[in-house]
């Protein structure tokens, strides 16, 4: 018997008009699996996550979830699925507290009490008690990303997907960034879309790199990182 | 937890208001003022409908005066054909409820932006306006109520007790059903905020994709929410065909809907209060002025909104929160700066 895995997406494409975001790109997740997705400035890796989430309907290809064809499926059944997304730019709901943001999320299935208790544990998880009260869109920015992605582990899903997590965060939020993106992979999948190199090391096993809408190279971190290759796209312009 | 008792206290508050102004209006006004407080009382459910699905459905509706004559007519010509109004009161919940449910359908299902969301309601409203224009003659007729244009329908039986026609109902029991109408709407609406599909409604306003991404479907969140708004826009119009006793396309009209706007905007988005406040106010002032007919109505209303667009954007309700808020925060910091002071 063969193993099923969490996510695989085949032969996927997204063409806008004349331009090709993705092209034909195959993945395989397994379950409990860390990914990072590295990868210059558009190669396509927030085009991919939005095809993921049903933000966007591919052009081309198929992606499965746990074998079930999701290909063009609505954003909201993805999401009930057990998919659940950090965006690359914060989605929050400004106008409302950090504890109705992550209640709302984790509300969705049972009754209010057990979406209290999910809401607070997500909250104890992330130290978010101190600011709990507060309005989200009054927050740093730093804060209403871990804001958006104690929503996601309150909605408790099977795969997360973190668009660039560590993005506009001092070196010390990283560096708990990193350790709270450990600690979700003891028990849940992620795929991690992350510009720091830094923070990749701190987090990946394995690394597939995007290149102009096309799978580059997928190996261990260490291996693609001392690729020349990686290093001619993408980490020989940090270097110059 | 301490904002959910004093969200409890809040409602109870505005509940015990509501029962005192039902009960006491009629022992401090003669019956002209009481006749006039049913209108504004009117006008309030009306301007309920506009603030829920508005200020926190954040669906802008250009023409919830549809639903609102809608519901104004229906009781109109059901109470005409069946003599008894129970049923009909009932139908001006049901109908424009379902009219409001079969359009929003097509308009949230279609995934229209929220711009067309208010460009169609505004027509749909001027269409029903135009529809019932042009009801003159005696071909227009529902069973035995004539449609009558542009003059309207005439002499619409008041409400009466249930199952006795005979036993109409007086203006000052008029005033008790649409004080108590007015607050069960509130408190209705109250519920629902507080439930989880309220908190839902109002994250989907505040940030549609983070809803989607959270596995809801905001599709038929709005529509239940902007179905909700059409049944108390309708029952609205019911209680505002019983304050005239006569009803006509002007309940359709572009000044009607902009009115309801206008209720919600003075009194503060976001609030339930507010725009009860917001419907009293300016439905007092058009009948002051209509009274005096030294200025027209529509240019202070007007001058008015734009004043409170550029002074008082976030309205009278929220505006007054902030300022009793600042005060009490203002009159906390003496304090504890005093403590200070006589520590150090």
């Amino acid at each position: 018997m063969t193993v099923v895995p969490l996510l695989t997406a085949r032969g996927l494409t997204m063409r806008f008009g004349g331009v090709t975001a993705v092209d034909a790109v195959d993945l395989t997740l397994g379950e409990v699996e860390l990914r990072c997705l590295i990868g210059p400035n558009g190669a396509g890796k927030s085009t991919f996550f939005k095809m993921l989430t049903g933000q966007l309907q591919p052009s081309a290809g198929e992606i499965r979830f746990r074998g079930q064809d999701i290909t063009g499926a609505k954003t909201h059944r993805i999401a009930r699925l057990g998919v659940g997304i950090k965006t690359q730019v914060p989605n929050v709901f400004n106008g409302l507290s950090v504890r109705e943001n992550v209640f709302i999320a984790a509300s969705r299935m049972g009754s209010m009490r057990r979406a209290r208790q999910l809401a607070e544990a997500a909250m104890d998880r992330l130290g978010l008690g101190p600011i709990a009260h507060r309005l989200v869109g009054q927050l740093a920015h730093g804060q209403r990303q871990w804001v958006e992605i104690g929503t996601v582990l309150a909605q408790d899903p099977e795969l997360i997907l973190l668009d660039e997590p560590a993005a506009g965060m001092t070196h010390e939020e990283v560096v708990r960034t990193s350790a709270l993106i450990r600690e979700i992979n003891r028990t849940h999948a992620l795929i991690v879309v992350e510009h720091d190199m830094q923070f990749i090391r701190m987090i990946a096993k394995t690394v597939t790199v995007f290149n102009q809408g096309r799978i580059l190279v997928e190996d261990h971190v260490d291996r693609v990182l001392a690729d020349q290759r990686v290093r001619d796209v993408y980490l020989g312009k940090q270097a110059a | 937890m301490t904002g959910a008792r004093a969200e409890w206290a809040g409602f109870a508050a505005m509940i015990a208001a509501g029962v005192l102004l039902l009960v006491g209006l009629p022992m401090v006004t003669d019956l002209f003022g009481l006749v006039q407080a049913t209108l504004f009382v009117a006008m309030a459910v009306l301007a309920l409908s506009q603030g829920f699905i508005w200020g926190y459905g954040g669906i802008m509706s250009f023409g919830q005066s549809a639903f609102f004559g809608l519901g104004a007519y229906t009781y109109a010509v059901a109470t005409i054909n069946l003599g008894d109004s129970t049923l009909p009161v009932l139908l001006t919940i049901a109908i424009p409820a379902a009219f409001a449910a079969l359009l929003g359908y097509f308009m949230f299902y279609g995934r229209i932006s929220d711009a067309y969301v208010g460009v169609i309601t505004l027509t749909v409203t001027v269409i029903l306006f135009n529809v019932m224009n042009s009801t003159a003659g005696d071909a227009y007729h529902i069973g035995a109520a004539q449609l009558g244009g542009f003059n309207g329908i005439p002499s619409v039986p008041p409400l009466n007790w249930p199952g006795d026609p005979s036993a109409a109902l007086d203006p000052q029991q008029i005033w008790y059903f649409a004080a108590g109408v007015l607050i069960l709407v509130y408190a209705l609406l109250r519920g629902i905020l507080a439930s989880r599909y309220g908190r839902v409604v109002v994250a989907i306003r505040e940030n549609e994709t983070r809803a989607m991404l959270l596995g809801y479907d905001p599709r038929l969140y709005k529509l239940l929410t902007f179905t909700i708004g059409g049944a108390v826009a309708g029952i609205a119009g019911c209680l505002y065909v019983n304050w005239s006793g006569f009803i006509s396309p002007p309940v359709f009209g572009l000044a009607q809907s902009a009115q309801i706007i206008i209720f919600a905007l003075l009194g503060g988005l976001g609030t339930l209060l507010g725009p009860i406040i917001g419907a009293v106010a300016v439905q007092y002032l058009i009948n002051a002025i209509g009274t005096q007919q030294t200025l027209n109505a529509n240019l202070l209303l007007g001058v008015i909104l734009m004043g409170f667009v550029l002074l008082v954007p976030q309205g009278v309700v929220p505006a007054a929160r902030v300022l009793l808020r600042g005060l009490l925060d203002r009159g906390r910091g003496v304090r504890v700066t005093e403590a200070a002071e006589r520590r150090a």
